[in-house]
């Protein structure tokens, strides 16, 4: 591959965070010291640990962690010999106070998300993330909603505020192989810091697209052990290291490792197995928040409307990331418009 | 019926709003607007529509202080806590539409009557001017152990304070639920929604109870939605409140009266409509006082 950026390609593992949806936020302390400690051993170089919609996302609206996150950041710390803990912050949910006392038990990087078009909401966030001394990255989600211009306007921001890297972020797993190559290009021309790319494999391109991605300059790549993430899984974490290490990429995991950590210790872990299923499809193919999908599954089932209906519903509201009391508003409504017979 | 005087302080989107809202008011005669910049928007609508305009900010105030009695500030919360301070020597009731929390959190429809001897009040924020009337209402009949707020606001309606000081909203907002609305412990989310054409305000209140009782609750927040509706009139439940176990969830939707805003920013408007409300019942208060002391004096 003939990458546009000479900076190492640096990987966040975000099972422990992503994958908080899919265990609808139930980590216990000691598979996360587990699935940390393995990460760590196989030279893993940051590992993301949160409630699945960042600090303080313990709510009714995401669900409740059963445990602390905070109890969970610091048992990954303690595990940790050689990665950096990393958490996910969305101003909003969480504060700055959230962030203070991650900082304090040890994470060392933070993630700071805001919708594609609304980066001016992380200021505040980013450089108080700085002034504690954090590795600061901006995380622009849902980036198939903005044109591309209004995607660099938006990490222009986050630029000036202090990040140190901008996340192109797909998280409703909705955009092709050539939009994430526009998008990268363009932030790589446009910026003087690391580019990152953060996908989901709604559309079983995840790992296509972070390819494209890697190749067009990012150097911040994200994935899940196993698929462990929101929807179908993030780009799977072991199967881009070996396909890095089919080009002659070598980014300094142990691949092996990996695939066993996979098998023996993600595998078991989880609650079905993370496959393209219809209410994922179409959480891509509608460009659809992928932490939606269980939260449509269960409304679905409440209201007997079919999880596709509710999530391309959303789709046309142009519902954005956070707004999961849409999905019970929208399934009831559907509910009452097909008992009248509409 | 005779009149209090007030004065606005900011010229910006929620003072020309708060203008627009006090012209109707049969209690309340503004009289001036001060801002800092003559060329704002909100200034020249005020000079056009007759008001005294100031343009030296609160020194104007100072210099003239038989403008007004009610003193509303649509600064900043940095800003107010300087005007809180002269507000005081001057003797003027202040009715503080930042987040600086100076004087007690009302919402008209769960505290106000308990606070009409206050000096200062504080308007909380948008988003706890839209849920903790429900929180209190669930918390009236129910008991609330835990009040989670979700405020969805289109991207064009919140301006750059609010931006810049985002968490100063979910926490203040935290604190209103807890302290006003009643709730053991509290949560506020807030949501920007870019979507165009715009989306009115949107709120999800969440509560877990002590005592369920769904049609105590239900006829509770039915109630609670007609004494807003009073002072804002696009107040709405989107839908039948759901009920699961120990949870009230109940859908709110807040159309604006399209005063100086348009409609779809109801998160403003039911800020500058609660003030505008606070304000009246103030004015009732003082002008019954008056009533009395004319009175006594007659005698």
């Amino acid at each position: 591959m003939n990458r546009k950026s000479d900076k190492p390609i640096k990987i966040t593992e975000v099972c422990l965070r992503d994958g908080s949806h899919v265990m609808g936020h139930q980590y216990t302390e000691e598979q996360v010291r587990k699935v940390t400690r393995v990460l760590d051993d196989a030279g893993m170089h940051y590992i993301e640990v949160s409630h699945g919609d960042g600090l303080g996302g313990s709510t009714i609206q995401y669900g409740r962690s059963l445990v602390d996150e905070m109890k969970l950041i610091e048992a990954a710390v303690e595990e940790c010999k050689q990665a950096k803990v990393a958490v996910l912050l969305l101003p909003g949910i969480g504060t700055v106070h959230d962030l203070k006392q991650a900082r304090e038990l040890g994470a060392g990087l933070v993630r700071v998300a805001t919708h594609v078009t609304e980066a001016d909401v992380s200021a505040q966030h980013i450089s108080k993330a700085r002034e504690m001394g954090m590795e600061t990255l901006g995380f622009l989600m849902m980036s198939h909603m903005a044109p591309v211009e209004k995607l660099v306007e938006q990490a222009k921001l986050m630029e000036s505020y202090g990040a140190q890297a901008v996340y192109v972020t797909d998280s409703a797993g909705a955009l092709l192989p050539d939009q994430v190559r526009e998008r990268v290009s363009a932030l790589r021309n446009s910026l003087d810091i690391e580019i990152g790319f953060h996908g989901h494999n709604n559309l079983s391109v995840a790992v296509a697209n972070t390819l494209v991605a890697i190749e067009e300059g990012a150097s911040r790549i994200d994935g899940s052990i196993r698929c462990l993430g929101a929807g179908a899984g993030n780009t799977q974490t072991e199967v881009l290291l070996a396909v890095l290490a089919r080009m002659g990429i070598d980014v300094g995991i142990d691949l092996y490792k990996m695939m066993d950590a996979a098998e023996n210790i993600i595998g078991p872990l989880l609650p079905r197995p993370q496959e393209i299923n219809k209410g994922s499809l179409v959480l891509g193919f509608a460009g659809v928040y992928s932490s939606f999908l269980l939260h449509t599954e269960r409304a679905s089932k409440r209201f007997g409307i079919d999880p596709r209906d509710i999530l391309i519903e959303l789709g046309k509201r142009n519902v954005v990331g956070g707004q999961e009391d849409m999905i019970l508003d929208v399934a009831a409504e559907l509910a009452r418009v097909q008992k009248m017979g509409v | 019926m005779s009149k209090i005087k007030a004065a606005i302080i900011g010229s910006g989107n929620i003072g020309t709003d708060l203008m627009y809202k006090l012209e109707r008011s049969e209690v309340i005669e503004l009289t001036t607007i001060i801002g800092i910049d003559p060329e704002s928007d909100g200034l020249k609508r005020a000079k056009d529509r007759g008001y005294h305009v100031l343009v030296n900010g609160i020194q104007g105030l100072v210099e003239n202080p038989d403008l007004a009695d009610i003193v509303f500030d649509a600064t900043s919360a940095k800003t107010h806590v300087r005007h809180a301070k002269i507000l005081k020597e001057l003797g003027k009731l202040a009715i503080d539409l930042t987040p600086a929390a100076r004087g007690p959190f009302v919402s008209p429809a769960v505290n106000l009557g308990a606070n009409l001897d206050a000096a200062n009040i504080n308007m909380i924020t948008c988003g706890g001017q839209a849920t903790i009337p429900i929180v209190h209402a669930v918390n009236r009949v129910a008991d609330v152990s835990y009040a989670e707020i979700v405020a969805t606001i289109s991207s064009k309606s919140a301006g750059p304070g609010t931006r810049a000081n985002i968490d100063e909203f979910t926490i203040t907002t935290r604190r209103g639920i807890e302290e006003v609305g009643g709730a053991d412990q509290g949560k506020a989310i807030i949501i920007l929604n870019p979507a165009d054409p715009p989306i009115l305000m949107r709120d999800t209140v969440y509560c877990e109870v002590k005592n369920m009782d769904k049609e105590a609750i239900r006829r509770s927040i039915f109630d609670m939605v007609e004494t807003v509706q009073q002072y804002v009139p696009g107040y709405r439940l989107k839908q039948e409140p759901l009920f699961d176990e120990n949870r009230v969830t109940a859908f709110i939707e807040v159309e604006g009266a399209g005063d100086y805003f348009p409609k779809y920013a109801g998160n403003l408007d039911i800020m500058t409509a609660a003030a505008t409300r606070v304000a009246e019942d103030f004015a009732r208060e003082i002008l019954k006082q008056n009533a009395v002391v004319i009175a006594t004096s007659e005698e």
